[in-house]
């Protein structure tokens, strides 16, 4: 960072956001995976202090959607913003002090250890006022994640569960205001499915909008603010998971049928496949 | 679905292939490779973990003790360097003793000591200093050229030698002395050197890549099909030369610092400065790079211009290294990879820690190639490879153990 200009000379601060504000949006999105239409035409907007689901059957284009509002991806029309601003017009580093994504598996080619892993998520602040928070950004993210209980240990060595939550303390390192994870539950057991999606809860609590992407509906029922259900590369609902959840949507969506109902206990949206016998 | 009420990370599952003990009771790290192997290997209790409370101290400060490592290193490795130099000063047909050297170099630099007799005073300083500080250049060369290669290839076993970079350095400098060119001076060795191997270096990169990710077995194979295509064209060019410069080349082709002088240090010092100053600035970056180029980019490096910058300096390290002495294999294989293993992967110790440790290595080297088989000269190239190769072999079966085979 230091052979091309000094960090932060050029490097645009991130600005205050408000709960609210819309950190990054999708207008009209089409997006082309070599020949592939894979989104046709999304609208959707991820505010700050709300944690945005996108759900939808394999290969509806929910992780090129969450690849496309983290600037991975060209649109082949209409526009992305981020933080206001046209994606492509941020640069990389600028682009990484305002938004933090979550791959959908995480490698790492060296044994570095889990806590240096987390540190990498601090790379966008060196040379900021900011990186005096390093410390304390790091230990909160592996307290969070409960993964400072393997700190020293390389990351080669640990299980895919362990290493998904160690990619998503690196995550919450970052700090940026903006979070897209794609399917960060995936290779959790239910204890720490629950855990991740509470840190998602914290995190639009304090003001982040958090896009992520499930594939378990109950999950995406009990902890999404907004919903968005994609199909065949365009949104066909966007709302509170209790007003979008029905059975006729989903079961026409997932051609499967689907049936919605209240917990017996404290009325939270369920959602089960129909399964005769 | 069951609710686990237990946390699911008790045992710490160690590195496949025997999880040794390293300095500060924590467990070595060992290299994997580009694709971390299977997940969750079964825990082994005799794991030296310290004691793992409810809120890990005892890991975190193995985590912290290790932090020591890099500076123990770096610290020997120069009070390695100093005594090789002065024992390679000293030592040779003609020996001086460590005493008039270091009251030789006093009197150069003006602090006092006294010049030596004529023939020590020219030993010395026309044939031992050259010899070993091109001896330090090309080593730091060939061990920082190793660490950035197997950094930007996500790969550890990338190393000039191996994936053809070298070869496609020498293809240059053979055809500048079979065609007897000399239009740069004493650079046009190093010049021709340093575009070939460019040329190759790109030609590797992006043959040996698809989807982002560099497979072991592309890479090794890519790097076969190159050595075996530099051979053919250093063969053409030998085929062409005429008998003084055929000797030449086969002498170069040793891979042998016998020749030096301080014109040769001249020639190579600017790729090889150039290079070392660099390499160290993409440290952080690198270590980013071992997430993969999408989160790289995520948390701010402008991958593509890294890639860029991190392949020349790749180019001009390895033609300083190759148009002095030819092929010299596995320097830049073996040390970054010890290195790795007793202080972590982190690049920010390991380029100037593998640049320090290739110095000490090629130092050290020579020092045995001319001394070993007094009073004939042993081929540094030869020796290197004599002790590299069967490295390269046990890190391949490990690699390939780790992956549970490459189909």
């Amino acid at each position: 960072m230091r052979l091309f200009g000094l960090p932060g000379a050029r490097t645009a601060p991130p600005e205050p956001v408000r709960p609210g504000d819309v950190l990054a949006e999708a207008e009209a999105l089409h997006v082309r995976l070599g020949t592939r239409e894979v989104l046709a035409g999304v609208d959707v907007a991820a505010r700050a202090g709300e944690v945005l689901a996108l759900v939808g059957p394999n290969g509806a284009g929910k992780s090129t959607l969450l690849g496309a509002l983290a600037a991975d991806l060209p649109a082949a029309s209409g526009t992305v913003r981020v933080h206001g601003r046209p994606a492509h017009a941020w640069s990389a580093r600028e682009l990484a002090l305002r938004r933090a994504v979550l791959p959908q598996s995480a490698t790492l080619s060296f044994p570095f250890a889990v806590e240096e892993v987390v540190r990498m998520g601090r790379a966008p602040w060196a040379g900021t006022a900011l990186e005096d928070e390093d410390d304390p950004a790091v230990a909160a993210a592996m307290a969070a994640t409960g993964t400072a209980d393997f700190a020293a240990r390389p990351f080669s060595a640990l299980s895919g569960g362990e290493r998904a939550r160690v990619a998503l303390a690196r995550v919450l390192a970052q700090r940026a205001r903006l979070l897209l994870l794609d399917e960060p539950t995936a290779a959790l057991d239910l204890r720490h499915q629950e855990l991740v999606l509470r840190v998602c809860r914290e995190r639009a609590r304090a003001g982040d909008a958090v896009v992520v992407v499930l594939h378990d509906l109950g999950l995406a029922a009990a902890y999404a603010h907004r919903v968005v259900i994609l199909r065949a590369g365009r949104a066909v609902a966007d709302g509170p998971p209790a007003g979008v959840f029905t059975d006729r949507l989903l079961s026409d969506v997932y051609q499967q049928p689907v049936e919605v109902f209240p917990h017996p206990r404290t009325g939270d949206v369920l959602v089960s496949p129909v399964r005769d016998s | 679905m069951t609710v686990t009420g237990k946390d699911p990370a008790p045992g710490p599952p160690p590195p496949a292939g025997g999880a040794r003990t390293g300095p500060g009771g924590a467990p070595a790290r060992a290299t994997d490779a580009a694709e971390p192997g299977g997940h969750g290997r079964p825990a082994r209790p005799d794991e030296p973990d310290g004691p793992n409370g409810p809120n890990g101290h005892g890991e975190w400060s193995s985590a912290r003790s290790r932090r020591g490592v890099p500076w123990l290193l770096a610290a020997g490795l120069t009070l390695l360097l100093a005594l090789l130099t002065l024992m390679s000063a000293g030592l040779g047909a003609y020996e001086i003793p460590p005493g008039d050297i270091l009251s030789s170099v006093a009197h150069r630099a003006g602090l006092g000591g006294g010049e030596l007799a004529r023939v020590p005073e020219s030993v010395l300083w026309n044939v031992r200093f050259p010899r070993i500080v091109l001896a330090l250049l090309v080593g730091a060369s060939l061990g920082c050229a190793g660490a950035l290669m197997q950094g930007v290839f996500g790969n550890p076993l990338a190393e000039p030698g191996v994936i053809g970079v070298s070869s496609g350095a020498a293809v240059g400098a053979v055809a500048a002395i079979s065609l007897g060119l000399s239009f740069l001076g004493t650079w046009t060795l190093p010049a021709f050197a340093f575009a070939a191997g460019l040329g190759t270096a790109l030609l590797v990169y992006t043959m040996s890549r698809s989807g982002g990710r560099t497979e072991i077995v592309t890479l090794i194979l890519t790097g076969i099909a190159v050595n075996a295509f530099a051979g053919a064209l250093i063969g053409l060019f030998i085929f062409l030369a005429d008998t003084a410069a055929v000797n030449r080349i086969a002498f170069w082709q040793l891979g042998s610092l016998s020749q030096a002088t301080w014109p040769k240090v001249l020639a190579v010092l600017p790729c090889a400065a150039v290079g070392l100053a660099v390499a160290p600035l993409h440290a952080r970056r690198l270590d980013l790079l071992a997430l993969g180029e999408r989160p790289a980019r995520h948390l701010g490096v402008d991958v593509e211009r890294l890639r860029v910058v991190l392949v020349l300096v790749v180019a001009l390290l390895t033609a300083a290294a190759v148009s002095v002495s030819g092929v010299i294999g596995f320097v830049g294989l073996v040390v970054p990879h010890l290195l790795r293993m007793a202080a972590g992967p982190g690049h920010r110790f390991l380029i100037p820690g593998s640049a320090l440790g290739g110095a000490v290595v090629l130092l050290a080297g020579d020092l045995a190639a001319r001394t070993v088989a007094e009073p004939a000269e042993l081929p540094l190239g030869v020796l290197t490879a004599l002790f590299g190769s069967p490295f390269f072999f046990w890190l391949l079966r490990r690699t390939r153990r780790r992956q549970g085979g490459w189909a």
